[in-house]
Formats: C-alpha cells, structure tokens, sequence
C-alpha cells in the first residue's frame, strides 16, 4: 500500500476512508513498522485471544461431560492449547525483544517511556485532551501516540512479562521440581509461598489484557478514521501514510 | 534423664522391643523415606552406634492436632520409639514431668546438649503485647522458644501454625503470630507443613534426623523434598476424571456420587504440596479427597486467607468486600467497554453534527 510514488495532495484530510487502499488524502508516508514487528503484533494478537479464553475455561471450566473418564480429553486439550499458545507467545516476545536490538528505532519505543522528554508529556496531554473531545484534532506521530504508547508499555510489555513469568511458574508445578521451567521461574514461589496466589495473580494479569484489547482495537478503528494518519493499515503494511503534510 | 552415650538402639532395647521388631522398622524407615532397601542395614547401623538426638518438643499458639495426628503414626514402631524418645526429653503434652521439674528438664538439656539436640516446635508465637498471647512457664512463649533454639541443632517446625502460621495468623492476625522462621534465623528450620501434618510424615523426618544426624534435602521452602516435592493434584486418583473434563458440579449430584473430580467444587489439590494422595490418613485407609471432599490447601501458606473453600478462584484479600479475580477484573473490563461504547457514540454525534 505504497502511497509514496503519487502526488501528495496537501490540505487537511476529508471524507471516509476506504479500507480497500483508495484513499482520499494523499500525505507524505514513512516506513514504520519492520516485518518482524507486524509479524508479531499478528502472531501475539492471536496467542493472546487463544490465552484469554482457554485461560478464562481454565479458571472456570465448561460443564461436566459423561461418560468414561478415558473417553476424553477435554480439560486436557484446554490446558494443552493454552501452554501451546503460551509458549507460541513466548518464543514470539523473545524474538520481539530481539528486534529491539536490531530493528529500526520505533521497534524499540514500547520497551521504554521517555518520561524524561518534556515534548512526550506534553502529547500525553494533548491526546488525552483529543480523547475528551477537548480538541478538534490530534497530533501525527510516525509511530505510537504517547497516550498508547503508555498503555502499551505497562500493559504489554510488563503484562506479557508478567504474564510470562507466572505462567511458566504454574507450568513448572505440572513438569515438576527438576523440570527447566522450575529451575528458571521456580522464584516465583519464594515470593509467593502459595501458589494459588500465583494463579490469581496469572488470573488477574488476564483481565488487564483483556482491558487493553478492548481500548486498544476502539483506539486503532477509530484513529483508523478520524486521525490525521493510517493506523490498522500500518500494522499490516507497515507503512504511515499521512492525510495532510502540515508540521504540526 | 537418658546417658549422653545411650544410642537409641539401648533405648528401645530398654523399652523391651524386639531385635527383630528393630529391623522391621528399619527397613520400613527405610521405604517411607524413599530410600534403597540396602539403606536400611546402615539406618541400623546409625541407631545401634550413635548416640541418640534429644528431641525438646514445645507448643506455642496451637491446637496440639500435630501431637494427636503423630500418636497415630500408622506404623506402631515408630510411634512407639519416637515417643518414648521424646517423652525422655521434653513434650509438655505427654511427659511425665510437671511443672519446676519439667523447666528443669529445659535447662539441663540446653547445657548438657549444647548445639546438639533437635528443637521440634508445635504452634507459633504472637508476637503482639511483647508476647503476652502466648505464656508458658510464666513466660511469652517467643522468648522460650528463642532460648531453646540458640543452642539446638535443628529446628522442626510443626505444622502450618510453625510453619506459615495458619489459623492464629490468618487476617486479621488480632494477636501477631508469626511463623517460627521468623524468630529463628541462625538455625536450620526444617518446615512440615499441614493442618495436622500426616502422621507418617512426621515419624519419617524425626527418624531422618536422628538416624542421620542432618536435615534431609528440602525444598525452596524449606520442607523435606521427599514428602512434599508434588502436588495432592499430581497424584490424585480423580485426576483422570480433571483431565477429562468430569467434575463435580454440585454436593449431590450425579457426577459426585460416581466420583468426579473436584476442581470445581474448590479442590486446593492443584497448587497444594503434600503427601496424602500418596501415603493418605489414618494407616493408608483414605484422605479427604478420597472421601468426597476437596482439598482444602491446609499445608499452604496463607490457606485460610485463600477462601472460600469451595469456590476454584480464591477471594482477593486487598478488597475487603468478597471478590474473586472474575469480578475484580470482568467488572474493569465492564466499565471500560461500557465507557468504549458510550465513547464511540459521542465520537459518531460529534461527526455527524459537524458535517451539518
Ligand atoms: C496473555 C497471556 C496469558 C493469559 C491471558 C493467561 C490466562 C490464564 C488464566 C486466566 C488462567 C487461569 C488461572 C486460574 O484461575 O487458575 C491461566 C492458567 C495457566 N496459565 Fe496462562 N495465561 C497467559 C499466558 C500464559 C503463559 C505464557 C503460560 C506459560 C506456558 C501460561 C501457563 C498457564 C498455566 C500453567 C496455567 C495453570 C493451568 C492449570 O492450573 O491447570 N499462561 N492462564
Ligand atoms: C483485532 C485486533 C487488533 C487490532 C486491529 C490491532 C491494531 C493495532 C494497530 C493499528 C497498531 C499500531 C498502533 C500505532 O501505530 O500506534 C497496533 C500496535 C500494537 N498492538 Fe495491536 N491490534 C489488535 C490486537 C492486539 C492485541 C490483542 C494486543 C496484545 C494484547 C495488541 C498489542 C499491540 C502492541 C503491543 C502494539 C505495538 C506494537 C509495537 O510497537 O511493537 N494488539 N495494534
Ligand atoms: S480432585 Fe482435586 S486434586 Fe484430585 S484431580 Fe481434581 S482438582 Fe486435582
């Protein structure tokens, strides 16, 4: 979706935007998102959705089935498509951090808050004051506006950390005391002697994803069409187009 | 008072045991223990020729179930030999002694033992109103247990109460009773949790220590890993009915009677660490899942704080009202979709009217 070849046509973005690619604004576009990037957005996004709702039978399981015990596999298949999904997430999210390294620099934003920058704080606020209807038009950014970008690091990030970690803890329970997932996330357990605190914890962890997922697919749609820049198209392309070519 | 040399071979001999009865229990330790049956000539070996470890046995804020589950002990030897070794020291349940004479005991065993007697404590001390919660002798029970443990070997903690702190320190802990690690940091703190601990349990890591003059190896925690290095859910017999997805979905319905399992109805046997699903209650005959009820997780820290016991999701213990992490977080993420919606709907008026 390559707008870059065309004339830009300046002048403030009007009318609906059609998803198919044509579009009626015509900015300048930069190269955003790097395909390990938008590999992993997908592949996690999945995971993620495949994690909330075995995760959430998990704590409270689908009604009993009849019949011989050895004729099923029912909860097993769940627990076995969660641990599957989560260690998908996982080997995703160290591939991720790897690219952090490498990548282009908007791969490394959600790993940090530049809370040291006075222009950062300042787009917090102004995107909080677009969210609250308290200003006519947001601000364009190459890659996550500040207010995502917060949301992004507590909520993914330290989430899927979390996430990580008191998932593999429990998992160690199952593979037992000598098993590697003991040995590398066994400390879970100095800090919670109990380890149903840890499934609280693991359990709470979900709604804060869930929490996320739900501002985060309204923010992407609507920022899709009401700001000055694409969005969904982004993530799968890769690629920022924006509606007008003015500075601010 | 026994002699210092006595072996505790002398000892049972004295309290008229067989030869023969000796060695049966020494291979039974021996297979209890996990070990090979080739261990047990040398756990005969160690009794017959080492002098026998004192055991001082204390109670502090308890409800002495540890003591009655222990004079269970399915195999009689062992309670038999344990307990006579025991009362030769000091148990304030079950000595002889009353009284001056039983604080004498105290003291004379602190000097004559210095640094080598085993400390096994039953209870926990509060530690609110220095102490005062707890008097035994005509003192706060913390500064006994203090004393006794500068110069023991190893301590022994008994029970979730010594152990986590169990019921005296569930919240909100009006009298501030404090596991026993808590007061005791220089010594070795060997934890058998359990609410009692399974009586088996407790004669095997007794006889460990004294036959092997150590610890045994614990886990993390600080408990024997050969007791408590599995889950109740890691070898329950209803596991194939979880797997499967059978559960008990009320007291008494179908799936109770035919046995399913009871993940449901709260069972704790998932993240609880213990040996009943393997060495079960009262000589093997059965342990409460086995009787129709769930787990409740008593040998876990905290247990009585992770309620109610018959619901899969514990209560949140930040909220003082009663809420479960579904609750807590489905109405968060409630609020937020609600707010999604009503954002979304403002965002479309705000369109359309300025397009007019
Ligand atoms: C976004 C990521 C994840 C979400 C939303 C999620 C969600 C959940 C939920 C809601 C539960 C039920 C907790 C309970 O009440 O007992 C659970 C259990 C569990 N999760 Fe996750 N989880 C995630 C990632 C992971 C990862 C990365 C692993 C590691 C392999 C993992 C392993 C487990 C295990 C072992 C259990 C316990 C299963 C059992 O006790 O049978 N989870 N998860
Ligand atoms: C249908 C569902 C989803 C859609 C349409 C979507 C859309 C998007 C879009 C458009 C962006 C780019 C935002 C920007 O440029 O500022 C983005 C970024 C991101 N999304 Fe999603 N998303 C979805 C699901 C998820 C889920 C389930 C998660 C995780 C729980 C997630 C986590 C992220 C993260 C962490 C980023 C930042 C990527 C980076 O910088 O590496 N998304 N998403
Ligand atoms: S009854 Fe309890 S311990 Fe047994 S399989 Fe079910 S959940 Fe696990």
């Amino acid at each position: 979706m390559s707008g870059a070849t065309e004339t830009p046509e300046s002048g403030r973005f009007r009318g609906v935007v059609d998803l198919a690619g044509v579009r009626t604004g015509r900015g300048p576009t930069i190269y955003v998102y790097e395909a390990p990037v938008r590999v992993w957005h997908w592949v996690n996004a999945l995971c993620v959705a495949v994690l909330i709702v075995t995760g959430f039978l998990i704590g409270s399981p689908p009604p009993t089935v009849t019949g011989e015990a050895s004729a099923h596999f029912q909860f097993g298949y769940i627990r076995f498509i969660h641990f599957a999904a989560g260690e998908v997430l996982t080997v995703f999210f160290l591939m991720r951090i790897y690219w952090a390294f490498v990548g282009n620099r908007h791969a490394r934003q959600i790993f940090y808050l530049p809370i040291w920058s006075g222009t950062w704080w300042k787009g917090v606020i102004w995107e909080a004051k677009w969210y609250l209807f308290l200003t006519p038009e947001p601000k364009k950014y190459v890659a996550h506006n500040p207010l995502a970008h917060i949301s992004m690091f507590f909520t993914v990030t330290l989430g899927t950390i979390g996430m990580i970690i008191s998932g593999f803890a429990l998992y160690s329970e199952g593979a037992g005391r000598d098993s590697w997932q003991a040995k590398l996330f066994g400390w879970v357990f100095t800090i919670f002697p109990n380890a149903q605190d840890v499934h609280t914890w693991h359990h709470l962890g979900m709604w804060v994803i869930v929490t996320f997922t739900i501002l985060h697919v309204y923010a992407a749609v609507r920022e899709e069409i009401m700001s000055r820049q694409t969005m969904i198209a982004t993530m799968i392309s890769g690629e920022r187009q924006f509606r007008d070519d003015r500075d601010d | 008072m026994a002699q210092a040399t006595e072996t505790f071979y002398e000892v049972i001999r004295r309290q008229g045991i067989t030869r023969r009865s000796f060695n049966r229990f020494c291979s039974l330790t021996a297979a209890s223990l996990g070990l090979a049956p080739a261990v047990a000539p040398q756990i005969a070996h160690a009794l017959e020729t080492r002098p026998r470890l004192p055991i001082i046995w204390m109670h502090g804020l308890e409800c002495t179930c540890c003591s009655e589950s222990f004079i269970r002990s399915a195999h009689p030897l062992a309670k038999d030999v344990v307990l006579s070794m025991i009362s030769l020291d000091y148990d304030d349940t079950i000595m002889a002694a009353a009284g001056h004479q039983a604080e004498a005991i105290l003291d004379e065993i602190r000097t004559k033992y210095k640094g080598g007697y085993v400390l096994a404590v039953e209870g926990n001390p509060p530690l609110n109103e220095d102490g005062m919660y707890c008097i035994d002798g005509g003192r706060p029970f913390v500064e006994k247990l203090k004393a006794m443990a500068a110069d023991a070997q190893v301590v022994v903690a008994w029970g979730s109460c010594a152990s986590w702190g169990c019921v005296q320190a569930a919240k909100p802990n009006p009298t501030n009773a404090v596991p026993i690690d808590k007061v005791i940091r220089d010594k070795p703190v060997i934890k058998v949790p359990g609410c009692p601990p399974i009586a088996e349990v407790m004669t095997g890591v007794i006889t460990f220590i004294t036959t092997f003059g150590r610890l045994p190896e614990l886990d993390r925690q600080g408990r024997p890993k050969m007791f408590y290095s599995q889950r109740i859910h890691d070898k329950c017999y209803r596991r194939g009915h979880f797997d499967a997805g059978q559960f008990v979905e009320e007291w008494d319905d179908d799936g109770a009677r035919r046995g399913y399992c009871l993940y449901k109805m709260g069972c704790r046997g998932p993240t609880t660490y213990n040996a009943c699903s393997t060495v079960r209650w009262n000589d093997g005959v059965s342990f409460p899942i086995q009787s129709g009820h769930g787990c409740i997780g008593c040998s876990e820290d905290g247990f009585w704080d992770n309620g109610p016991f018959y619901d899969r999701l514990s209560n949140i213990r930040q909220f003082s009202i009663d809420a479960n992490a579904d609750l807590v977080g489905g109405t968060v993420a409630g609020v937020v979709g609600a707010a999604v919606v009503a954002h979304a709907a403002v965002t479309a008026v705000t369109r359309l009217t300025k397009k007019r």
